[in-house]
């Protein structure tokens, strides 16, 4: 069962990726891209990591999409899509480098697997390891910071003109 | 689907997780299905000569009672709505932090309201210097 899920999963997600890349119209291949987030959506929900699977619906489906589309409808003469580049070649030979040297690594490595059973649901103690006692207390309160970094920067570029 | 729920995931570990999902799964198949069948549907009744194949130009123009529309689909759009775009990312992420303290709200207690209290006034600077600076203004 879990593997037809993931093999399901894989083919849309590794269909969608080459979709991101191949397609010219670059508003389809943006939603190619919200395809392959919500396929790694589903493969975080068999690992039983369901707080996570619903993070990255919210996050990537959700609000990443809406930055990238917002990005294509502020682009001048959009219209022409997305056009092959010089560096066709050389970009197709440095990614099937990649892939063979990650494929490489995922095959050698030696996976160790915990024999204990997965902890959920996992929001819990995701919450507790965040707020409790003993918890991530500072990097916590850096993320805030971040996200206020990103909201006046946001505000500094719009009030360029 | 108490049945479906007992039998469907039997592997092993916490069921009731996938289980749970698995509705998720079963309306998202019930939804492909849907859209193929009603896009499968008029096809299917074309080949047995049942929908009429009488096409002509007006009935197959885009706006068939309407303006013709002048300029191309695509325009660029102020450059003022990506502001908004990347407000909602951040206060999305804002959300995933609150979402596991509002679960577990008692039993994190005072010391997690604290925490909270903390994160979210960092993050109201933002707002607030953004409210006298005026970006919240259309203009």
């Amino acid at each position: 069962m879990f593997d037809i899920i993931f093999w399901v999963l894989a083919a849309v997600a590794v269909g969608a990726a080459l979709a991101v890349v191949l397609l010219r119209d670059i508003f389809r291949a943006a939603l190619s891209l919200v395809l392959l987030f919500l396929t790694v959506a589903g493969i975080y929900v068999t690992l039983y990591a369901d707080f996570l699977a619903v993070v990255q619906v919210l996050i990537y489906v959700g609000a990443i999409s809406i930055l990238i589309i917002v990005a294509i409808m502020l682009t001048r003469e959009v219209w022409h899509g997305n056009p092959p580049g010089r560096l066709r070649i050389p970009a197709l030979i440095v990614c099937l480098l990649l892939a063979v040297t990650l494929i490489f690594t995922v095959m050698s490595t030696q996976w160790l697997v915990s024999g204990e059973s997965p902890k959920t649901p996992t929001t819990m103690a995701i919450g507790e390891g965040l707020f409790g006692r003993g918890g991530f207390l500072l990097p916590v309160e850096i993320t805030a910071v971040l996200l206020l970094a990103a909201v006046l920067g946001a505000i500094v570029l719009i009030r360029e003109k | 689907m108490l049945y479906l729920r007992a039998t469907f995931f039997v592997i092993g570990g916490p069921d009731y997780l996938l289980a749970d999902f698995g509705y998720i799964g079963i309306l998202l198949i019930i939804a492909v299905l849907f859209t193929v069948s009603t896009l499968l549907l008029p096809l299917t009744l074309a080949l047995f000569g049942i929908v009429p194949k009488k096409s002509n130009p007006t009935k197959v123009s885009t706006y068939e009672c309407g303006m013709e529309t002048i300029g191309k689909t695509w325009v660029q759009f102020n450059f003022r709505y990506y502001f908004f775009a990347i407000l909602f990312v951040a206060f999305d992420v804002l959300t995933v932090f609150l979402y596991p303290w509002a679960v577990n709200l008692k039993g994190l207690g005072v010391y997690g309201l604290a925490v909270i209290v903390v994160f979210f006034a960092i993050l109201m600077v933002g707002y607030v210097y953004a409210w006298f600076k005026g970006a919240l203004e259309w203009k």
